[in-house]
């Protein structure tokens, strides 16, 4: 997020558009910072650099975070995945697929009163690990399992 | 125009689970047509839910989202009877948004 906002300031030349964009309610903490999306990460070819582009780092593995999904996808079009939060101060949760032609396949920002835990479903390429990475009181946490899959699914 | 989402939210316990499905094709720009042409990426990136002018739910999505998404989340306080708007915007500048009413 403060990356997103420093490029614009750059591209705006400095302060001036800044204000403009504060003045015009652009700026607005929970309304549109969430709303950007990364594309920095959204095309990151790879986990460890879609985790760089997300300011993830090397996240520690949890046990506080629960992935639902099955051992075998058999159509990888539509796989689902469940991802529960039990850590405290839960700010977003992200799922990356690093066999993916990008991995990262979508973040969500949960505001405080919101459950720590979303659900969806995803396309996969091939078998992969399948990680969720969760933010909470500022630091990455993430747990990952291996989805196998029949039959492919990027492109259907 | 693409079609309406189908949004089911319902309260129990001051908790409502809201699940939304969406209609749109997410096409990856990795699949090809018969022809042999790229299929150009078409794809939600962005979708919100607001209940009471509150966003309770903000996601960004990649390409990897299955088509016609399917989404599925809760938050606290919502009452019976309240509304909640859920808006998605794509890759080309397209957005709809719908509205439900708490159950």
């Amino acid at each position: 997020m403060n990356q997103t906002r420093r490029n614009v300031l750059k591209a705006g030349g400095g302060a001036s558009l800044y204000a403009l964009l504060a003045a015009a309610g652009l700026l607005q903490p929970d309304a549109a910072l969430a709303a950007d999306w990364n594309q920095k990460a959204f095309e990151a070819k790879n986990l460890k650099d879609a985790l760089g582009a997300l300011g993830a780092g090397t996240p520690a593995n949890s046990n506080d975070i629960v992935m639902t999904a099955p051992e075998i996808a058999e159509n990888g079009a539509v796989v689902p995945i469940g991802a529960v939060s039990k850590l405290p101060g839960t700010e977003s949760i992200s799922i990356l697929i690093a066999k993916n032609p990008t991995a990262l396949a979508a973040s969500f920002d949960i505001p405080a009163g919101t459950e720590p835990a979303v659900s969806t479903r995803v396309k996969m390429a091939e078998s992969s690990d399948v990680y969720v990475l969760v933010k909470a009181q500022g630091k990455y946490y993430v747990t990952k399992k291996e989805i196998k899959v029949t039959i492919g699914g990027c492109g259907g | 125009m693409a079609d309406p989402m189908r949004i089911r939210a319902v309260a129990k316990d001051g908790i409502v689970s809201v699940k939304i499905l969406m209609s749109h094709a997410m096409e990856t720009g990795q699949r090809k047509d018969e022809a042999g042409k790229a299929v150009p990426a078409h794809f939600i990136q962005q979708v919100s839910a607001t209940w009471q002018g509150k966003t309770v739910l903000s996601a960004t999505w990649g390409t990897a989202i299955s088509k016609n998404p399917f989404l599925e989340f809760s938050f606290k306080g919502g009452q019976k009877g309240e509304k909640i708007q859920v808006t998605w915007t794509d890759n080309k500048g397209d957005k709809r948004t719908d509205e439900a009413t708490i159950n």
